[in-house]
């Protein structure tokens, strides 16, 4: 995936120097520099299609990426070339299931729920992790991305990392010999159902069952 | 066969009188009089489902290593209780049919009885004679509650011990005596010694089963007494009762209702998942998830803790009155102190001293089919408060700006719901439509 | 419907419902068939859906069938009763008198019966000794693990190194040899620009470069408080603070866990700490509140 840093200069100039800047220092109070934030940023944010954003004052979301693979790849390639960490090699399959789920408790449940289908926190909405790729995790949790917190290395290890991605793909589908799932929301739709399902079916039993004459 | 079976019984206790009467007593059958036995028929549900979880589950805190059929928790140390729930889920045959046939059963038990309350008040049913089984009943309907919170919070796994931390501060925010009630309670500061989860074992298998079973008798027993209330209509009156005979009709149907009880809970228990513990994970009090929430007939007191602005009361620096109280105590206090005082407060309004047999339709009585929708829609919102973060999420939505929304709409809604139920009731009355049909 | 009057004997002058007592066989047959096969289903396949299915519809049949049976295929027999007469106000008199009648030539009638006040002092006396229970408890809540040199450890007892935490990082952390799931236990590290600090004057020194502490259990009412903002560009985003899922009280990191949004009524305790020989992590001290959910022995 080599992109080509001239290009992607181009798209930079054309689809994001309005808000990071000519050259990729940042605008004060709009965007911050692009300098030292490496492939691995980049890759993250235009691969999810949190970049570009129309309005830099509201939370970015995860949308369709707004160009395609060979433009994401050369623009990526100019970011790199700023300096920064390039993007991660991450092989879910090789990692520990287990381990990634408790890690995953840990760090990540409080804000993203148990199986990643997102919730709130004051000031912002936390985005569940069904479309997110393996190496998205692992770059989102070393980047901290809008107000996410970072993951240091120190902390959790690459492997731990990648543990966590393996978690969260598995999340996607989890066991769910119980039946229908409900979204593996939690309580609210099981409330929802014992009334609308199981107390509107006995509602209509005891209509068959008892008499109707207008009293 | 039945002749001798007859003869048997009367020869040895003098019974045949007593058949006589039980096999003819009268059930006026109204569908809507049968919202309680929906309620009835899911407690036999609890208690069978129950004692079949009881023959599995343990109720103790020792840690384990979990190496059972669930690979995400392989090697993850855990309580007992949560394995054992765990092994019960995976491993017993039909364990999990059980566990979540259960666990529906508590959630519609709950939701007829509502329906149930809201019945008996909105037909005027709690006048006297009957104020007295309100009060039995409105103590079932506290106890339903309280025992729902108690079992789910067995398992020890991560979302229903979030739960107890909130039920343990909200004791603990008692004014006086909620330090010594929550230590008494858990054997210390929480999340407590090994006691708390036997302790709590017991008074969800056996205490609060037999109490609610006792006074579920004794519910029953009133309403044999006093004999069922009827709607006004041809050959009805306030001194007699017309209905159906128990035998056979009315048993059959009956039993019937048993039958499509235990039927609808078992689908829903094989076909619904119910609470997945084994996607929570075991409990740590330094772990949490979002999107937390208690079980439905628990939603309201979310709603209120969340709503409830930071307000404390401090005496001479102490903490006098910590902010749960307002919304985990007070709120409920009030609202099950509205439910016990609602028939005498009725008496005192509207001046009616009487025995009543006859119910009224709710339009027939627009102040109080109005007072009781503003009542119930003030705890409806509240309740719906409770899942404001879900809310939030899902149509984008500013959790604040929510909070705010819920705490105006708590107070005005219960008014605007008054003034259109009593009008709509005052010309239901007068034009004497159905209230669904409006063909004039 | 046919409906009668219930008579002691006579002529039946009901005719049968044939194709309501056959449709009640067909669903006690269908009845049979799923019972059977749950029977089966456990040996063969205990899938919980389909185990929930067979005993599910087997249950609904029996139910439909003792639907039809109960309205089409037995007589409906209306009957009327009497209700009971409930005030009795001769008897009621009379059970005044049957009672009186127990005191018939007790003279200290009164006396005795306020003696019966007897009895409350000593329920009283015996309710006494759980007073002491008071100071007691307030003593169970206000111990705290931490003491000063206490070393901090991840969940798997590895000390901490403080230049490990990068900023925008949240790490949780315990006491060194104490149950973790002590609820004076866990605390939240964090790292901040030093220039984002804004701590009380008597904390300036309990935030090494940065790394300030938190007890990780709300105030409000005892959960984990686990959810952590931390901007990654300062100007488009609300500022760093830590929030629980519960009921979403917010605290602020830099400025010594100050409650900014939320139910809870006091700010998140700050545990003092420093970096020691070896740049690992330790305790400078106790908490600078009690953590958890109030009781009335917090004070302001």
């Amino acid at each position: 995936m080599s992109g080509d840093p001239q290009r992607g200069r181009e798209l930079y100039l054309t689809g994001c120097q309005s808000c990071h800047g000519v050259d990729a220092r940042g605008i004060p109070g709009t965007a911050p520099s692009l300098h030292g934030v490496g492939a691995a940023s980049a890759d993250f944010y235009l691969s999810t299609g949190r970049m570009p954003l129309d309005d830099p004052k509201s939370e970015p979301d995860r949308t369709e990426p707004a160009y395609d693979r060979k433009s994401l790849d050369d623009l990526i390639a100019y970011v790199g070339s700023l300096g920064g960490p390039s993007i991660p090699q991450v092989d879910a399959a090789r990692a520990s299931l287990s381990e990634g789920q408790r890690l995953f408790t840990e760090n990540c449940a409080a804000c993203h729920q148990v199986v990643s289908r997102g919730g709130v926190i004051a000031g912002a909405f936390v985005p569940t992790l069904l479309e997110a790729t393996p190496r998205q995790v692992f770059e989102a949790a070393r980047i901290g991305p809008y107000v996410m917190p970072r993951f240091g290395q120190a902390q959790l290890s690459d492997h731990e990392l990648t543990s966590i991605a393996r978690y969260v793909q598995y999340a996607k589908h989890p066991q769910n010999p119980g039946g229908w799932a409900l979204f593996n929301v939690g309580p609210v739709p099981e409330g929802l159902v014992a009334w609308l399902i199981g107390l509107l079916a006995l509602l209509l039993v005891i209509r068959m069952l008892g008499r109707n004459e207008a009293p | 066969m039945i002749r001798g079976l007859v003869r048997f019984l009367d020869e040895r206790l003098g019974a045949a009188p007593l058949v006589k009467k039980t096999l003819q007593y009268v059930f006026p059958d109204h569908w809507t009089f049968m919202l309680g036995e929906i309620a009835l028929y899911a407690f036999v549900v609890l208690v069978a489902t129950g004692i079949y979880l009881t023959l599995f589950f343990e109720p103790s805190t020792e840690h384990v290593i979990y190496q059972g059929d669930y690979a995400p928790l392989r090697g993850h140390e855990m309580t007992k209780a949560f394995q054992s729930t765990l092994d019960l889920s995976f491993q017993t045959k039909g364990g999990l049919l059980l566990r979540q046939t259960h666990h529906w059963a508590a959630n519609v038990f709950v939701a007829a009885i509502v329906l149930h309350l809201l019945r008996i008040l909105f037909t005027g049913a709690s006048r006297k004679p009957r104020d007295l089984n309100v009060w039995v009943g409105t103590t079932l309907f506290a106890l339903a509650v309280f025992e729902g919170y108690a079992g789910y919070s067995l398992p020890d796994d991560l979302l229903s011990g979030m739960g107890l931390a909130i039920g343990y501060a909200v004791l603990l925010s008692v004014p006086v005596v909620g330090a010594w009630l929550a230590v008494l309670t858990w054997g210390g500061q929480f999340p407590g010694k090994e006691v708390f989860e036997p302790r709590l074992y017991i008074t969800h298998v056996l205490v609060i089963p037999l109490v609610m079973a006792t006074l579920i008798a004794i519910h029953l027993a009133i309403i044999v007494r006093q004999k069922h209330t009827q709607f006004p209509g041809p050959g009805r009156t306030e001194r007699n009762v017309v209905g159906s005979a128990l035998w056979p009709g009315y048993a059959l149907r009956s039993l019937s209702l048993l039958f499509a009880v235990a039927g609808v809970l078992f689908l829903l228990g094989g076909l619904v998942q119910i609470n997945p513990i084994w996607l929570y994970g075991p409990y740590h009090t330094y772990a949490a998830t979002n999107g937390a929430q208690p079980d439905w007939y628990v939603g309201w007191l979310i709603g209120a803790l969340r709503l409830m602005p930071p307000l404390e009361i401090h005496v001479f620096g102490y903490t006098l009155v910590p902010n749960p109280f307002f919304g985990g105590a007070l709120f409920p206090l009030i609202v099950f102190a509205l439910l016990y005082f609602w028939p005498a407060l009725e008496r005192r309004t509207s001046g009616d001293y009487a025995r009543h047999e006859l119910l009224d339709r709710p339009r027939d009585a627009p102040w109080r089919t109005a007072t009781i929708s503003a009542f119930f829609s003030w705890v409806a919102v509240v309740f719906l408060a409770g899942s404001q973060d879900q809310l939030a999420l899902h149509f984008h939505f500013s959790y604040v700006g929510l909070v705010w929304f819920f705490r105006v709409a708590s107070i005005v809604i219960p008014f605007i719901v008054f003034f259109l139920v009593r009008r709509a009731a005052r010309e239901l009355k007068e034009t004497e439509l159905h209230p669904l049909r409006l063909n004039r | 419907m046919r409906r009668r009057r219930a008579l002691p004997a006579g002529p039946p002058l009901r005719e049968r419902d044939r194709r309501a007592e056959n449709l009640t066989l067909v669903l006690l047959l269908c009845t049979t068939l799923a019972g059977a096969g749950f029977i089966a289903l456990y040996f063969a396949k205990p899938d919980t859906q389909f185990l929930g299915a067979a005993l599910g519809l087997a249950l609904v049949f029996l139910a439909a069938a003792c639907l039809v049976a109960g309205k089409r295929v037995v007589p409906q027999i209306e009957v009327e009763k009497e209700r009971p007469e409930l005030e009795h106000l001769q008897e009621q008199d009379e059970v005044l008198a049957v009672i009186a009648q127990g005191g018939e030539g007790v003279s200290r009638k009164r006396f005795l019966l306020a003696g019966g006040g007897a009895v409350g002092v000593l329920g009283a006396a015996l309710l006494t000794p759980v007073l002491s229970c008071g100071p007691e408890a307030n003593r169970i809540l206000s111990r705290s693990p931490w003491r000063r040199g206490r070393l901090l450890v991840t969940e798997r007892d590895e000390p901490i190194a403080a230049a490990g935490i990068v900023v925008g990082e949240l790490v949780t952390a315990f006491p060194e040899g104490a149950d973790k799931e002590d609820i004076a236990s866990p605390v939240i590290v964090v790292r901040v620009r030093p220039d984002e600090l804004d701590l009380p004057a008597e904390r300036r020194g309990w935030a090494p470069d940065g790394l300030v502490a938190y007890s990780k259990i709300c105030t409000h009412a005892g959960c984990a408080v686990s959810e952590y903002r931390y901007p990654l560009y300062d100007p488009t985003a609300p500022g760093p603070a830590v929030v629980c899922p519960c009921h979403y009280s917010t605290f602020s990191v830099t400025d010594g866990g100050r409650r900014i949004f939320g139910p809870a009524g006091r700010a998140l305790p700050q545990l003092p700490i420093e970096v020691d020989g070896d740049g690992n992590l330790v305790a400078a001290g106790d908490f600078s509140g009690r953590p958890g959910p109030s009781w009335w022995g917090v004070r302001q």
